[in-house]
C-alpha cells in the first residue's frame, strides 16, 4: 500500500501540479494565437515576469509587517494578476499592435516575441541579478499530509500548501475562463474572432476590444502561473523560459486556439512527464513474486531518466504534429 | 433621397482600380439585383460599400451621409449589413450564439430581434443550440441572413445568397429575401442566377468591367434583348 501512496505523491500530486502550470500558460498562448495568429514565444517570460511582481509585492507587504494565515505571495496574486495583465497590455501596445498594423507575417511577429523575451530576462537580470529567491524566507512552507491509516498505509498522502492553492487557482480560472468563453458577449465575440475573423469584423464586432481583452487574460493567467510554479519551487529569471517547450507542446497537442483543448493538453503532458521519470520499480518490488525466478527488478524503471524529462514533451510534440496536426482534441468547439 | 447611393464610385485592392465608376441607388423599399459576367467587380461592389477596400474616387452616400472608407464596426450600427459569399458563418459557434454576434454592437434588449429572426427562419429556432457548422448549405445561408438581421439593419446586403445551394433551395432563400424586404429592410444583392433574381428586383444594376452597362428595373433588364444576348445567355 505505501507503495501506491509513494505513487500517488510523485505522479498524481506532481503530475497535476505540473499539469496546472502548463495548462494555465498554454491557455494564454492558445487564445492568443487563436485572436492574433502568431506564437507568442514570450508567453513563459511573462509568466515568470508575473512571478517576480508578485514577489515584489509580498516583499513590500510583509516589509509592512503585515501577515496572513495563507502565504503572502498568494494573498498578493489578485493584485499582481491585475498589474501583469497591463504590462501585457502595454507589451502588445509597443511590440506587437505597430507590427499588426502594418501587416506583418505571423513569422515577424514570431520574432519580435523572440525579442520581447530577450528583453524581459534581461531587464529581470538587471534588476534581480541571476540569483534564485524564495517565497518563504520569512515564512514557512506547510506540508499537508493525510493520514492514510485506514487505507493500511503508514506513509501519509503528502503535498505543501503552495499546491493544493496551485490547485484552487487553477479550477477558479478554468470554471471562470469557461464562464466568460460561453457566457458574456466578449467572451463569445472572442471565440467568434478566433473561427472567422473576416466575419467578425463584417459583424461590427469591435475586434481591438477583443485583442485588449486577450492580452488581459493571457497576462493575468500567465502571471498566475509564474507565481504558483515559483511558490511551488524558487523564483529565478528563467524560471518558465525552462518550460516554454511543454507549454507549447501543451496548446498544440490541444489544437491550437482551442481554449479547452491546451488545458487538457497541459495536464496530459503533465502527466505524461511523472508518468516517465517514475521509478517503476517501486511498484513493481511488492509483486515481484509473480515473476519468473530468473527475472530481477533492475534498480531503476523509468521509461526516461530524470534529466530528460523534456523529451518527453517533445515526442508528445512530434508524435501529434505527425498524427494529427490540427490537435487531439479537434471536435470540441472552441 | 435614397437610403444608400454610389455614383461614379471608383476603387480596387491597392493595384490598379477594379471599380470605374459606378452608379447604384436604392431605397428602402427596393430590392436592388447587381448581375454581370465572372470578375465583373459585384463583389468588389458590396466590399467597397461596406469599408472592406480602398475607395479612391466619387462618393457613398448612406441617407444622405459620405460613408466611403468607413469600417463595418461604424456601418453597423448605422444600419447596414452585409453577408458576405463564402465563410459567413462562424461554424463552431451555436446557431443561437450566431445571432448574438450579429447583435455585438446593439446595447439594447436584442431578443425581440431574435424571435422575429427566429419566426422567420423557424428551422434556425430548432437548432438553436446546434453548432452552425453541422447546417446544410441553405440552413447555413439563413444563419448568415439572421446573423446580418440581427442589427436591425435598414440595408441588407447579401453575396449570392444562392450560390451552391440546390434549386429549391435557390427558390426558398429567394423567397426568404422578398419576405425580409417586405418586413421593410431595403435588399442590395449579387446573384449569378440572374433571371431568377431579376424577376423580383425592383432595381437592376448589369456590371462589367467595373462600370454599369444597364440599369432599370429587374423586368425591363430581362426584356431588354441586348442584356438578355450579353448577359442573360440569351
Ligand atoms: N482580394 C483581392 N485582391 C486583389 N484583387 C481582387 C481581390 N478580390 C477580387 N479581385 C479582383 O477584382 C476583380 C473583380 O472581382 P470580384 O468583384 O470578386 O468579381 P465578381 O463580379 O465575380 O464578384 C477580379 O479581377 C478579381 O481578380
Ligand atoms: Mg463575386
Amino acid at each position: 500500500m505505501n507503495e501506491l501512496i509513494f505513487f500517488f505523491n510523485n505522479v498524481i500530486v506532481s503530475g497535476a501540479v505540473l499539469g496546472c502550470v502548463y495548462a494555465l500558460g498554454a491557455v494564454g498562448i492558445t487564445l492568443i494565437f487563436g485572436i492574433l495568429r502568431f506564437a507568442h514565444f514570450a508567453h513563459g517570460d511573462m509568466m515568470t515576469m508575473g512571478g517576480f511582481i508578485t514577489f515584489v509585492l509580498a516583499g513590500l507587504v510583509t516589509a509592512a509587517g503585515i501577515a496572513f494565515p495563507l502565504p503572502t505571495g498568494f494573498v498578493v496574486l489578485p493584485v499582481a494578476m491585475v498589474l501583469a495583465a497591463l504590462i501585457a497590455l502595454g507589451l502588445d501596445k509597443a511590440f506587437y499592435a505597430p507590427l499588426r498594423l502594418r501587416g506583418a507575417k505571423p513569422v515577424t511577429l514570431l520574432i519580435a516575441s523572440i525579442g520581447v523575451t530577450l528583453m524581459i530576462q534581461g531587464l529581470i537580470r538587471l534588476i534581480f541579478g541571476t540569483g534564485t529567491y524564495t517565497f518563504f524566507a520569512e515564512e514557512p512552507k506547510r506540508l499537508i499530509r493525510i493520514d492514510t491509516e485506514w487505507l493500511g498505509a503508514t506513509r501519509p498522502i503528502a503535498m505543501t500548501e503552495p499546491h493544493v492553492l496551485l490547485f484552487i487557482v487553477t479550477l477558479v480560472s478554468v470554471v471562470a475562463l469557461h464562464y466568460f468563453l460561453t457566457r458574456s458577449r466578449l467572451g463569445k465575440a472572442m471565440r467568434a474572432m478566433a473561427d472567422n475573423p473576416d466575419l467578425a469584423q463584417v459583424s461590427g464586432i469591435n475586434t481591438q476590444l477583443v485583442v485588449r481583452v486577450t492580452w488581459l487574460i493571457a497576462g493575468s493567467l500567465a502571471c498566475a502561473a509564474g507565481t504558483m510554479l515559483a511558490l511551488d519551487v524558487t523564483l529565478k529569471p528563467d524560471l518558465a523560459f525552462n518550460i516554454v517547450l511543454p507549454i507549447f507542446a501543451a496548446a498544440i497537442v490541444g489544437g491550437l486556439g482551442h481554449a479547452y483543448g491546451a488545458i487538457a493538453g497541459g495536464f496530459l503532458l503533465g502527466f505524461a512527464e511523472t508518468l516517465s521519470v517514475f521509478n517503476w520499480t517501486v511498484l513493481l518490488r511488492p509483486i515481484s513474486g509473480i515473476f519468473p525466478e530468473w527475472v530481477s527488478l533492475p534498480g531503476n524503471l523509468s521509461i526516461v531518466p530524470t534529466e530528460y524529462k523534456l523529451s518527453v514533451a517533445f515526442v508528445i510534440l512530434v508524435i501529434t504534429l505527425l498524427v494529427r496536426p490540427t490537435g487531439i482534441f479537434k471536435g470540441a468547439s472552441s | 433621397m435614397a437610403l444608400l447611393s454610389l455614383e461614379k464610385v471608383v476603387g480596387g485592392y491597392g493595384g490598379a482600380p477594379i471599380l470605374n465608376g459606378v452608379d447604384i441607388a436604392i431605397e428602402r423599399s427596393d430590392i436592388g439585383v447587381i448581375v454581370g459576367p465572372n470578375g465583373a467587380g459585384k463583389s468588389t461592389t458590396l466590399k467597397a460599400i461596406f469599408g472592406l477596400l480602398k475607395v479612391t474616387g466619387g462618393a457613398i452616400l448612406f441617407e444622405g451621409e459620405e460613408i466611403a472608407n468607413s469600417l463595418p464596426d461604424k456601418l453597423v450600427p448605422r444600419g447596414l449589413s452585409f453577408v458576405p459569399q463564402e465563410k459567413n458563418v462562424f461554424t463552431s459557434l451555436s446557431v443561437e450564439e450566431n445571432l448574438e454576434m450579429g447583435a455585438f454592437t446593439r446595447r439594447d434588449d436584442f431578443r425581440p430581434t431574435r424571435d422575429w429572426v427566429y419566426s422567420m427562419f423557424p428551422v434556425l429556432a430548432e437548432k438553436r443550440r446546434q453548432a452552425a457548422g453541422e447546417l446544410s448549405g441553405g440552413q447555413r445561408q439563413m444563419v448568415a441572413m439572421g446573423r446580418a438581421l440581427m442589427s436591425q439593419p435598414k440595408l441588407l446586403m447579401l453575396d449570392e445568397p444562392s450560390a451552391g445551394l440546390s434549386p429549391r433551395y435557390v427558390i426558398e432563400i429567394f423567397e426568404q429575401i422578398v419576405k425580409v424586404n417586405a418586413e421593410g429592410v431595403g435588399i442590395l444583392m449579387v446573384e449569378q442566377n440572374a433571371r431568377q433574381a431579376l424577376a423580383f428586383a425592383t432595381r437592376g444594376f448589369v456590371l462589367a468591367g467595373g462600370q454599369n452597362r444597364f440599369t432599370g428595373t429587374g423586368p425591363e433588364l430581362i426584356a431588354d434583348p441586348e442584356v438578355a444576348k450579353s448577359f442573360l445567355g440569351g
